[in-house]
């Protein structure tokens, strides 16, 4: 039945082209919560112990003679990033509600975005689980290059040539798998056993093609360029869900197929996304544009992800995986914040610019919102960013207890720099202009829309759950994690 | 004295050659509507001038006839394939059918199908009923070609062949380009034909036969001798010139750009298909015994070092110089540079996974051209170029054509879900199995590089299709030509790079049981 999250977000894409204009932002929201509600229920209808092994949900032959199948499977890792790719997916359809520009193409592309992500999430194939992969990157680019903001064209084709290297790696990967052990079948391919030399050199190859999308330090860039080029939906997006792709996959394949491989190279990830955590929330320190600290605090966050994935034992993965979720949620509130509930009204971005405007004032419940998302953000208990970090760090004790110190600078650095940012945007002790934001704009745009609410507390309620409840997501995440072969 | 081939009546031979007959036959009658058609238009624009429009219309009409003819003898020709049976060879090897030569006579006619579609659609020609009979007969060449397997039936497949895409590319008459891409591609086609000739020549002298099957025999009892190595570079040199390979390629950006926009199309596709057949017959068959190696660390002398070193210039070249293009035509055919490098990959390979991922590419990278074709044609009908930025806002003048034109160029770059993704992993993972112990990782490594660079100048197009303005010249949205056929055979056309990349079983795995 989850399968259907995938055919229902395609059938989405294609009644778009046939229907006219009009209906386009209704269909778009009602497939994608069809999405989230297919999550949400086969969550809850799942028994947990099915959810410890990738368990095949479909599997029909494709290619006989190659031996390609369409085979989709489930486990606690899969349908966590199902459930994060609903959720993101609903609200940014909520955020981008107002989008008037050819509307039709936008809900397109975005819609084959969210198939994309379901489609990876739930692969068993390794061959449709890379269609899937490198369908994510076309509809990016027009998302970006038409709709896109600051820098639109430069940023759209610098976040696609980043992500097409990646997977030009990946693909050499995957015909190093496919040759060697004959088989495209995840399942399979986690019991076959290839040679560690091959490993050695094979692994960081696929891992590396994997981690760009996660956004590995130093082939990060693409990322905050491409953050704030992109619409707000983009972004929330991009954050959202299309950087976890990246990690994710490197747990499921590269992690899985070759473990000794990555027992090899683990700790050069960790040393990696270490450096990554501390430079780019240093980066983001001095940031004065608010989307570029967003999108810095993203690469900054994701190095946690791939610091839970180095630490190569349960809790430590678990903890990442949670992670993809928790950044997952607070990134898209983060950018839905900056780029629609901000820039909409204020047409700047500027933390100097803001600081002068007193919007705490003027826009209480974006203030709200981003005190919330910030709080989680920075790693507060109470919200999952909290829960997530502390599992990692654990799980990092245990193998990297130096690392954990240096992360412990970054840590502070990220509440040193989001603080910034809330201060300066919404707190500012400026009081340059009083009263409400000057802008050039309809005043009837200014107190926030019904749908602008509906996405923000969707968001803030999936961060608040899990955090006061990780084991809602760790119960089914950890035994799916402990089953994997790479903790033998 | 008789030999026992010579024995065979004339009706077997017109039984087993029907398709082809009924082309030549199709290309006659079109000839003649077409001088027919002539003259009565001369001899209304002679006897009443003031009407012209009338006969504009009797040509109009004229052109509709020969297109229809032509369209119908294509057709039946299919039909008539299909009658053949499964399995027969006439005159040791000199006509052939089986089930492989069926597949690859339909693939090519349901080309030339398109093409005259594009061409009913092309103003410029001024005699369209020359045009379509020559195009039919470079479909003839194409089918004999396919359907051979002795080195001088080759030949003269490719002369014919060669000859009528020389009138092909020469045919607009009041464009200097397009002269200069009938001189240039008859000069270098004319010189690489003698090297395929002189080549011949000399494997016919080392070997005493022109028939594949007899000189693979001969070639595996003979040691490897310098002028058998000579006969064989010069007729690669030859097969290297009608693929576009680099560094024989320099004719392909002339050609593409000035020939007209049929004609090129017709180049780039059915004359590759067609190409690949044969090379991968000649190589794999005839050649087979002295396949030579060239995995890394195991290089061995043969034909598929000299493959693959043209496949790795191919693909840097191509790529590389694809990125400075400005001019579409131009772009696509460095881009053809490039696909005709990482086509090779499957015969460098061999075997029977190699032949046939080269053959499923080679396919569907022609299918993709006409398609890609048919849109710079409607792009130039409207705008009078054909440069990147006459593309630019076609979204929002023609959404149909810029939604092709994507799934065109995206399946070029490999992107999935199109027919060029499922070709390009076909391909490299059949190379990559093929050298042993990861020995063509090299080659793949690079062609991967290539695909990753070719999205660069793919996107521009689309860039400029997508995301710019249209420039102040391009005529407004109603301007829109009502050219119907051209759209929807381009429509066609992205329907199947589209399916076949659905479901890349239909063709992938009838080749594969063509084969065995």
């Amino acid at each position: 039945m989850i399968a259907w999250t995938i055919y229902i977000t395609f059938a989405g894409a294609v009644l778009l082209l046939l229907f006219p204009g009009v209906f386009a932002r209704w269909i778009t929201l009602l497939t994608t919560i069809a999405g989230l509600a297919l999550g949400v229920v086969a969550f809850v209808r799942t028994p947990i112990a099915d959810l410890a092994h990738f368990t095949t949900i479909v599997k029909v032959p494709w290619v006989p003679p190659l031996g390609m199948n369409y085979h989709l499977a489930i486990d606690g890792v899969s349908l966590t990033m199902v459930l994060v790719t609903g959720i993101s997916a609903v609200s940014t359809v909520l955020f981008s509600w107002d989008v008037d520009h050819r509307q039709r193409e936008f809900f397109f592309w975005l819609l084959l975005v969210v198939a994309g992500c379901y489609g990876v999430f739930l692969s068993a194939d390794l061959f449709l689980f890379f269609a899937f992969y490198e369908l994510v990157i076309v509809p990016k680019y027009f998302l970006i290059a038409i709709f896109g903001s600051t820098n639109k064209e430069y940023g759209a084709m610098k976040l696609t040539l980043y992500s097409f290297f990646g997977g030009m790696l990946v693909f050499a990967g995957i015909l190093v798998v496919y040759v060697t052990a004959g088989s495209l079948d995840l399942n399979q391919l986690a019991q076959f056993h290839f040679n560690p030399q091959l490993q050695s050199w094979a692994f960081p190859v696929l891992f590396l093609g994997f981690a760009v999308l996660a956004g590995i330090w130093p082939l990060h860039t693409w990322a905050p360029t491409g953050h704030v080029a992109a619409p707000t939906a983009g972004s929330m997006l991009l954050a959202g869900i299309v950087m976890k792709l990246g990690s994710y996959a490197g747990l499921r394949v590269a992690m899985n197929v070759f473990p000794e491989g990555f027992q090899i190279w683990s700790k050069w990830i960790a040393a990696l996304a270490v450096i990554g955590i501390v430079y780019a929330a240093a980066v983001a320190l001095r940031q004065r544009d608010l989307k570029f600290v967003i999108g810095y605090s993203s690469v900054s966050h994701m190095g946690f992800v791939l610091v839970g994935l180095a630490t190569a034992n349960a809790l430590g993965v678990s903890g990442a995986v949670l992670q993809m979720f928790s950044h997952g949620v607070i990134a898209a509130l983060l950018f839905a914040v900056a780029g629609r509930m901000l820039y909409r009204r204020t047409h700047t971005r500027e933390l100097d610019a803001l600081a002068g405007m007193n919007l705490s004032g003027a826009l209480p419940f974006a203030a709200f919102t981003f005190v919330i998302a910030s709080a989680a953000s920075m790693g507060i208990p109470g919200f999952s960013g909290f829960a997530a970090e502390i599992t990692i760090l654990i799980g990092a004790w245990k193998t990297y207890p130096i690392a954990v110190w240096i992360i412990g600078v970054g840590m502070v650095l990220t509440a040193a720099f989001t603080l910034r940012a809330l201060v300066k945007s919404f707190f500012s002790e400026v009081r340059v202009q009083a009263g409400r934001v000057r802008t050039d704009t309809d005043w009837n745009e200014q107190s926030i829309t019904l749908a602008e609410k509906c996405g923000a507390c969707l968001l803030m309620f999936a961060t608040l759950a899990v955090g006061l409840y990780p084991k809602l997501l760790l119960d089914r995440i950890m035994p799916a994690v402990e089953a994997m072969r790479f903790l033998k | 004295m008789r030999s026992p081939a010579s024995t065979m009546s004339y009706l077997e031979l017109l039984k087993l050659a029907l398709p082809e007959v009924i082309v030549v036959i199709s290309a006659l009658v079109v000839l003649a509507i077409g001088l027919t058609g002539r003259q009565r238009t001369a001899v209304a624009g002679v006897s009443s001038a003031k009407p012209p429009t009338k006969a504009a219309g009797t040509a109009a009409a004229a052109t509709d006839w020969c297109s229809l003819a032509a369209a119908l003898g294509v057709g039946i020709a299919i039909a008539a394939v299909l009658m053949l049976p499964r399995n027969a060879s006439l005159f040791s090897g000199m006509l052939v059918i089986t089930p492989l030569t069926s597949l690859f006579k339909i693939i090519c006619l349901v080309l030339a199908f398109f093409t005259v579609c594009l061409a009913r659609s092309e103003k410029s020609l001024r005699h369209p009923g020359e045009y379509l009979t020559i195009i039919l007969l470079a479909t003839v060449g194409l089918m004999l070609l396919v359907g051979s397997e002795e080195l001088l039936m080759i030949f003269i497949g490719l002369e014919l062949l060669g000859l009528s895409l020389y009138v092909m590319a020469a045919f607009d008459k009041t464009d200097v380009r397009s002269a200069e891409a009938g001189l240039k591609y008859f000069l270098f086609g004319s010189t690489s034909s003698a090297f395929t000739l002189f080549g011949i020549s000399l494997i016919y002298g080392m070997s005493g036969s022109t028939g594949l099957a007899a000189i693979s025999e001969k070639l595996v009892a003979a040691p490897a001798q310098p002028l058998l190595a000579t006969g064989i570079i010069m007729t690669l040199i030859g097969f290297a010139f009608k693929i576009a390979a680099a560094p024989f390629h320099l004719w392909a950006p002339d050609a593409y750009q000035g020939a007209p926009i049929p004609s090129a199309a017709f180049i780039a596709s059915g004359s590759k298909v067609a190409s690949f057949v044969v090379l991968g017959k000649i190589v794999l068959v005839g050649f087979g015994p002295v396949h030579g190696s060239s995995a890394w660390h195991a290089m061995a002398a043969g034909w598929s070092p000299i493959l693959a070193a043209l496949a790795a210039l191919s693909i840097l070249i191509g790529n590389l110089v694809a990125l400075a293009q400005t001019n579409v035509r131009r772009l696509l055919a460095y881009s053809a540079v490039a696909h005709a490098g990482y086509t090779l990959l499957g015969l460098v390979a061999g075997g029977r996974d190699g032949f046939s991922a080269t053959l499923f590419y080679a396919t569907v990278y022609a299918i993709t051209l006409v398609g890609a074709f048919g849109v710079v044609a409607v792009v130039r009908s409207e705008t009078g170029g054909d440069d990147v930025k006459n593309f630019s806002g076609l979204a929002a003048r023609a959404p149909l054509l810029a939604g092709c034109m994507a799934i065109f160029m995206f399946s070029l770059a490999g992107i999935p879900p199109l027919a060029g993704f499922f070709g390009k992993f076909y391909l490299f993972s059949a190379a990559l199995r093929a050298g042993g112990d990861h020995g063509l990782l090299w080659l793949v490594g690079l062609a991967l590089f290539g695909s990753f660079v070719s999205l660069y100048y793919y996107l521009i197009v689309l860039k400029a299709i997508f995301v710019d303005q249209p420039s102040a010249s391009a005529p407004p949205r109603d301007h829109v030509s009502s050219d119907l056929l051209q759209r929807r055979a381009v429509a066609a056309l992205a329907g199947i790079v589209l399916l076949l990349g659905i479901m890349p079983d239909i063709l992938a795995a009838r080749i594969l049981a063509a084969m065995s």
